[in-house]
C-alpha cells in the first residue's frame, strides 16, 4: 500500500489538467484573439497617428494581457467544482497549497503564456519602440505569473458563486494595481531611455514572495469557500 | 492494517456529539457513533435531513459546528486530512473529457494506490473491461459511477463514504456496489453509506444509523 | 481565569454584548453629535481664513478627520477579521461586517470632499494625486469585501471569506501606497502638498483633532448600532432575541 509521494501527486495534477487544456485547445486561444481585439480598438479611439500610438503602446499591451488575464481566470477552478474534482484535490493527503500551485503553473502556461508570446505582435500593432520591447517582455514574463497567482486567491474566495465575473474583477482590482504600476513603470522609463532595473527587480521580488505566499493563502480561501 | 473487532482496539472512526450548524440552524446532530473494521453502516433519512452534509464533515470537508471525528484515536483535524478515508459524493470527481484509465491515474496519483491492483484490474471488476480509454462523456450515467466505484478499490483509504452509491445503476449494480462493500468489509474496512431506503445494502444485517429532520423549534 | 480575560469571553457572548452596546450607545452619539457640532463650529466660524486658500480650505476639517477614519476603520475591520478567521470568534465577524460600509462611506466623503476642494485649488475635480489614488483603491477593497459578503449566502461562510479578503487587503495596502508614490513621482515632478507645517495654526488645529475624535465617536456610535441589529439578525432562532422581540412587541 502507498499513499504516493507529493511529487507523484504533483505530476498528476499536470498530466490531468494540460490533458484537458489539450481536448480543448480551440479555448486556450480566447485569451490571446481577446488581447488583439483590444489592442486592435485603441486606433480607433485614438487615431492612427503613429507618435499618439507609440505612447501608450507598452501601457495598453499591458492593460490588455491584464484583462485577458482576468477573463480567462474564472475558469481556474470552475469545471473541477463542477464535477466534483475539487472535492477531489481537497481531500488529498498531500498539501493543498501544492497541488494549487500545480493547477495555477499549468494556468499561467496555457493562458499567460500564449498571451506573452503574441505581445511583440501587440506592440507593433501600437508603434512600440523597438528598444521597448525588451523591457516590456521582461515585465510581463515577471507581472503575468504574479497576476495568476494573485488572481487565483480571489477566484478561490469567489469559487462557490454562480455568477462572480464582476465581484472578481472588483476583488482583483485593487491587488492588480501595485503590479500594473511597476511593469508600466519600467516600460515608460525604458521608452525615455533611464534605467529599468529597480521596477523590475521589484516585480521579481513580489513575484519571489507570491510564488510562496500566494498558494497557501489560496487554499486556506479554498477551505473557507468549500465550507 | 486488519483491525481486529475488538473492544480494545480504537474504532476506524468515533463520532461524538457531531453536529453542523448552517446559518446557525441545525442541519444534524448532535450525533454519536463508532464504526470498527468490517462495519457497513446504513445511514437513513429524507431528503433534507443532512446525510451528505454529514458525509462531507466526516471526510473533513467540512468542520462541524460542535462535536470531535475521530480516525483510529486519533483527532481528524481540516489541516491534516486522514489518508484513510475516501469519499463518493453526488459529484463523482471524475472528469468528463478523459478516460477512465486517465481519470483512475489522477486518483492515484493525488490519494495513493492500495497494495496487489492496478487501473485495468479494477476496472474489470467493475465491469468496464474494454472501456479503459474511451473517453467518459460517451458513457452511461451508470457506467460512470462504476469508474467512480473503481477509484474506491484502487485508493488505499480504510473507511469509505458512499453518498447515495445506488443511485444511477441497474439491478447488476446495485449487486456490484454490495459485493465491493462485503468485499471492503471483509479486508477489514468500513463503510457509511447513505440511502433513502429504495435500495439497501443486504448481505447480513448492517447497523442502521437514523437522521431526523431536526426539529428547528426545539433547538 | 484573570479578570480581563474573563470580561473578554463575556463580551464575546452575544446577549451581553448586545446590553452592553444598548446602554452605551446613547453616550457614544451624545459625544459624537456634540463633538462634531463643536469641531465644525471651531472650524468654520474660529479658525481663521488661510491666506492662500481662502474659506475653501475649511472642507480640510472633513476632508481629513474622514481620510484618518478611512484607514482607521480598515485597520479595525482587519484586526476582527484575524481575530474572526483564528479564534472563530462571531462577534469578531460581526464587527469586521458592520465596520465595512461605514469605512466605505468615511473614504466615500474623503474622495469627495477631496474633489470638491480640488475644483478651486488645481482647477480640476480629479487630480492623480498619490494620496487620492490610495484612497480610491482602499474604496475598491472596502467596495470587494462588502461585496463579497453579500455575495455568500452562509452569513458565517460570507464574513469569513471577506474577513480573509480584508486580510489580504491590510498586506496590500502599504504596497499601494508605495507603488502610487513611485508612480506618481515618475509621472509628476512634484506632488502638491495638502497643507505644509507651518500652515497649521493653533486655532485650525483644535478644531481639526476634535473632528478626529467626534469621528471615532460617530464611528463607534454607528458601528454598535450596526452590530446590534446585525447580531438580532444572526440570532434570530436564540431564546434571548425571542424574549427582546417579546419584550418589544407590546409597546409597538
Amino acid at each position: 500500500m502507498s499513499y504516493g509521494t507529493a511529487t507523484s501527486a504533483c505530476r498528476a495534477v499536470f498530466v490531468r489538467d494540460f490533458g484537458l487544456v489539450w481536448r480543448r485547445r480551440g479555448d486556450a486561444l480566447n485569451p490571446v484573439l481577446f488581447a488583439i481585439m483590444v489592442v486592435a480598438l485603441f486606433p480607433f479611439a485614438l487615431g492612427p497617428e503613429p507618435k499618439a500610438l507609440q505612447q501608450i503602446s507598452a501601457g495598453a499591451v499591458l492593460v490588455a494581457l491584464l484583462l485577458a488575464g482576468l477573463l480567462s481566470l474564472d475558469a481556474l477552478f470552475r469545471s473541477d467544482l463542477e464535477d466534483g474534482s475539487l472535492e477531489q484535490l481537497v481531500l488529498s493527503p498531500h498539501p493543498l497549497a501544492l497541488l494549487l500551485a500545480c493547477k495555477i503553473a499549468v494556468h499561467w502556461l496555457t493562458t499567460a503564456l500564449p498571451l506573452l508570446l503574441v505581445a511583440p505582435l501587440l506592440g507593433e500593432m501600437l508603434y512600440l519602440p523597438r528598444p521597448v520591447l525588451g523591457t516590456l517582455m521582461a515585465a510581463l514574463a515577471l507581472s503575468t505569473p504574479l497576476l495568476s497567482l494573485i488572481g487565483a486567491v480571489c477566484v478561490a474566495l469567489t469559487v462557490g458563486m454562480r455568477r462572480s465575473g464582476m465581484l472578481l474583477a472588483l476583488l482583483v482590482l485593487p491587488l492588480y494595481v501595485p503590479v500594473l504600476i511597476f511593469a508600466a513603470g519600467a516600460c515608460n522609463a525604458a521608452q525615455q531611455g533611464l534605467p529599468t532595473l529597480a521596477p523590475l527587480l521589484w516585480l521579481g521580488a513580489a513575484l519571489a514572495l507570491a510564488l510562496v505566499l500566494a498558494p497557501l493563502a489560496c487554499a486556506a480561501a479554498l477551505r473557507i469557500s468549500l465550507n | 492494517m486488519n483491525s481486529p473487532i475488538d473492544s480494545e482496539a480504537p474504532a476506524l472512526l468515533q463520532a461524538r456529539g457531531l453536529a453542523y450548524l448552517r446559518n446557525d440552524e441545525p442541519i444534524f446532530g448532535p450525533l454519536s457513533f463508532q464504526l470498527y473494521g468490517g462495519d457497513v453502516v446504513l445511514m437513513e433519512g429524507d431528503n433534507g435531513s443532512g446525510k451528505t452534509t454529514l458525509l462531507k464533515v466526516l471526510s473533513g470537508l467540512l468542520e462541524p459546528s460542535s462535536g470531535e471525528i475521530l480516525l483510529n484515536g486519533e483527532p481528524l483535524t481540516l489541516a491534516r486530512l486522514s489518508h484513510q478515508v475516501a469519499l463518493l459524493g453526488h459529484l463523482l470527481g471524475i472528469k468528463a473529457e478523459l478516460s477512465p484509465l486517465q481519470n483512475l491515474r489522477f486518483a492515484i496519483g493525488i490519494g495513493g494506490l492500495r497494495a496487489g491492483i492496478t487501473p485495468h484490474h479494477a476496472l474489470k471488476s467493475v465491469g468496464l473491461e474494454g472501456y479503459e480509454d474511451v473517453p467518459l462523456r460517451q458513457l452511461s450515467a451508470g457506467q460512470k459511477k462504476r469508474v467512480a466505484l473503481a477509484r474506491l478499490l484502487l485508493v488505499p483509504a480504510a473507511l469509505w463514504l458512499l453518498d447515495e452509491p445506488y443511485a444511477n445503476l441497474d439491478r447488476e449494480g446495485i449487486g456490484l456496489v454490495n459485493r465491493l462493500l462485503e468485499l471492503h468489509a471483509l479486508r477489514g474496512g468500513a463503510a457509511l453509506i447513505t440511502s433513502h431506503g429504495a435500495y439497501a445494502y443486504t448481505s447480513g444485517t448492517p447497523r442502521r444509523i437514523a437522521l431526523r429532520n431536526t426539529d428547528m423549534a426545539a433547538a | 481565569m484573570n479578570p480581563l480575560l474573563l470580561w473578554f469571553h463575556k463580551l464575546g457572548s452575544p446577549p451581553y454584548f448586545y446590553r452592553l452596546a444598548g446602554r452605551l450607545l446613547p453616550w457614544l452619539w451624545a459625544l459624537a453629535l456634540a463633538g462634531l457640532a463643536l469641531g465644525l463650529y471651531g472650524g468654520l466660524f474660529v479658525a481663521p481664513r488661510d491666506y492662500q486658500q481662502g474659506d475653501a480650505f475649511r472642507i480640510i476639517f472633513v476632508h481629513v478627520p474622514c481620510a484618518w477614519m478611512s484607514l482607521f476603520v480598515y485597520f479595525f475591520m482587519a484586526a476582527n477579521g484575524f481575530i474572526a478567521l483564528v479564534w472563530r470568534i462571531k462577534l469578531s465577524e460581526t464587527l469586521a461586517m458592520a465596520a465595512a460600509p461605514i469605512g466605505a462611506a468615511f473614504t466615500f466623503i474623503c474622495l469627495a470632499t477631496g474633489s470638491i476642494w480640488g475644483k478651486p485649488m488645481w482647477g480640476t475635480w480629479w487630480t492623480w494625486d498619490a494620496r487620492l489614488t490610495s484612497e480610491l483603491v482602499l474604496l475598491f477593497l472596502y467596495l470587494g469585501v462588502i461585496g463579497l459578503y453579500h455575495a455568500i449566502e452562509d452569513r458565517r461562510q460570507a464574513a469569513r471569506a471577506a474577513a480573509f479578503l480584508a486580510l489580504i487587503g491590510i498586506v496590500n495596502l502599504p504596497i499601494v501606497h508605495f507603488s502610487v508614490n513611485w508612480w506618481n513621482t515618475l509621472h509628476q515632478g512634484s506632488t502638491v502638498k495638502l497643507f505644509g507645517p507651518s500652515l497649521i495654526d493653533a486655532r485650525m488645529l483644535w478644531p481639526l483633532l476634535t473632528m478626529a475624535v467626534a469621528t471615532k465617536f460617530l464611528f463607534a456610535a454607528s458601528l454598535l448600532s450596526r452590530a446590534r441589529v446585525d447580531l438580532l439578525e444572526l440570532e434570530s432562532g436564540k431564546d434571548w432575541v425571542r424574549q427582546i422581540a417579546l419584550a418589544e412587541e407590546p409597546r409597538a
